[in-house]
């Protein structure tokens, strides 16, 4: 690989730092933070619990519901507040990337409520949403196959680079985030925005994977962070 | 509507086959019609199989964006309308609908294929908005490639309006200058059932499904191009399923595109 040299200095197949913290609320049954560089998003998972409205319970699993939100204050420019498009699209998009690996058979008649608050957006606000649910999943007690990591990857002028951020973000020629399941290496989001062809596109993504790799290495060490007994080595 | 049980319908498609008899990489018929509606600057149904879309393109004079603000705006809408389907209800866009749509506008989007600075008549003051709404008016499976397909038919046939002395549009007038579009942007979409990946999946197979791939792709200087993609659907998908798609979607949308020329 050719070097390429970043707007912030990072080599090609690198991602911002991260920082991921998990049980950062009290209300919340499960709680969660992530941050990838500037970006950072907080969620909070409810459930499984009675659902309300009533006609949406299904007798046989759990309903799993996600709340993708910006707040006002996160972006450079005021964002207006509520849900728009895009949060809409989001919030399913981040639902797919989950439903996998939750046994929701196991919670008839019960909702699971996954609730994302991007706090700061620097680009990747639903990788990092993503990557912050499933800690607050997992924190939650919810039972589940594995964890999804998400990161994008994309292409700034020629360049394909890990985990577009900053200046690349607004400048880049492609935006391909996904979420991956490691133990079945299933990519359980995907979306792309920008030109490439059938070759390159391979290339992305496959650099994408190696980011969402080291993210849920770096989840699995906040996880044992959070739950590490007093004295045990 | 029949309702084919989604328990059978995967049982066929393991055994290569499909439940209207079509090969797993095949579309239903495709049947186009342009300029159907007259107050429209641009219009076109399509009919996938049962599927029938009706997409409108409306273009008006508005203000620009404040951080493009010598380009105009494109913006693609799609309306599911509840004569289409006993599953569709009145009331604000839900998720479904708007995912549609966002998948059908990014691919027009990402490829480039208008040129935005072209819509714009007085920087920073006045562009033209072109608006692409699609109303849903039968769905029987596969609403994205239906849409995608509709929205571009609409646009390609679109005439810019003309303008009156003080600069509103003239509603008497009808244009004669073609929307400035070069490319051919559209999205393709296929599903995986069992082990099987299928194009242009009807509605009894949707809902037998467990994942989505949806691929924008155009055409540029003779060769094919990806500009966005769409991953739908309950299950993963491996890296061999993708890059089997992805070039589905290479020779489905090339095999699409010749039907608008």
């Amino acid at each position: 690989m050719e070097t390429i040299i970043r707007t912030d200095g990072r080599k090609f197949d690198e991602t911002r730092p991260i920082l991921a913290e998990v049980g950062v609320l009290k209300n919340a049954d499960g709680s969660a933070m992530f941050k990838l560089g500037n970006t950072t998003a907080i969620a909070g998972v409810f459930g499984p619990r009675k659902v309300y409205p009533k006609h949406e319970e299904e007798a046989e699993r759990a309903i799993l519901r996600t709340r993708y939100n910006m707040a006002p204050f996160a972006t450079s420019e005021r964002n207006r507040p509520g849900t728009n498009r895009r949060s809409t699209e989001i919030s399913l998009v981040t639902r797919q990337a989950l439903t996998p690996l939750i046994f929701l058979d196991e919670f008839p008649k019960t909702a699971i409520d996954v609730h994302i608050e991007v706090l700061q957006a620097d680009a990747s606000t639903r990788c990092v949403g993503i990557n912050a649910a499933v800690l607050a999943l997992a924190d939650a007690g919810v039972p589940m196959k594995d964890l999804v990591a998400s990161c994008s990857a994309g292409k700034v002028g020629d360049a394909v680079v890990l985990d577009i951020a900053g200046k690349e973000d607004t400048e880049g020629e492609l935006d391909l985030p996904i979420a991956y399941y490691p133990k079945k290496k299933h990519i359980t989001l995907l979306q792309m925005d920008g030109i490439t062809d059938g070759k390159e596109v391979k290339e992305i993504i496959k650099l994408a994977v190696k980011g969402c790799e080291k993210i849920y290495e770096e989840q699995k060490r906040a996880l044992r962070n959070r739950y590490k007994l007093e004295g045990a080595d | 509507m029949i309702e084919i049980d989604p328990l059978l319908v995967r049982q066929v498609i393991e055994n290569g086959k499909r439940v209207d008899g079509r090969s797993l990489d095949s579309y239903r018929d495709i049947v186009i019609e342009t300029d159907v509606v007259t107050s429209a600057e641009g219009s076109a149904r399509v009919r996938l199989g049962d599927t029938v879309v009706l997409a409108g393109v409306k273009i008006d004079v508005g203000t620009p964006f404040a951080d493009t603000p010598d380009e105009g705006v494109l913006m693609v809408g799609a309306e599911f309308v509840p004569l289409a389907s006993p599953d569709f209800e009145s009331g604000p866009p839900r998720e479904d609908a708007i995912e549609v749509a966002r998948v059908v506008d990014r691919a027009i989007r990402e490829s480039k294929s208008i040129d935005t600075k072209k819509l714009c008549i007085t920087p920073k003051e006045k562009v033209w908005m072109v608006y692409v709404d699609v109303d849903v008016l039968d769905d029987h499976g596969n609403l994205i490639d239906a849409t995608s397909l509709a929205a571009l038919a609409a646009l390609l046939t679109a005439k810019m309006p003309v303008l009156n002395e003080d600069g509103r549009v003239d509603h008497e007038k009808k244009g004669t200058e073609p929307l400035p579009i070069k490319g051919n942007p559209l999205c393709t979409t296929f599903v995986k059932i069992g082990d099987q990946i299928i194009a242009d999946p009807s509605l009894s197979e949707t809902r037998a499904m467990n994942a989505r791939l949806t691929v924008g792709t155009f055409e540029q200087d003779g060769h094919v191009k990806l500009c966005s993609m769409q991953k739908g659907g309950s299950i993963g998908l491996t890296l061999d399923e993708l890059e089997k798609i992805i070039h589905m979607a290479e020779q489905k949308g090339a095999e699409l595109r010749k039907l608008l020329k």
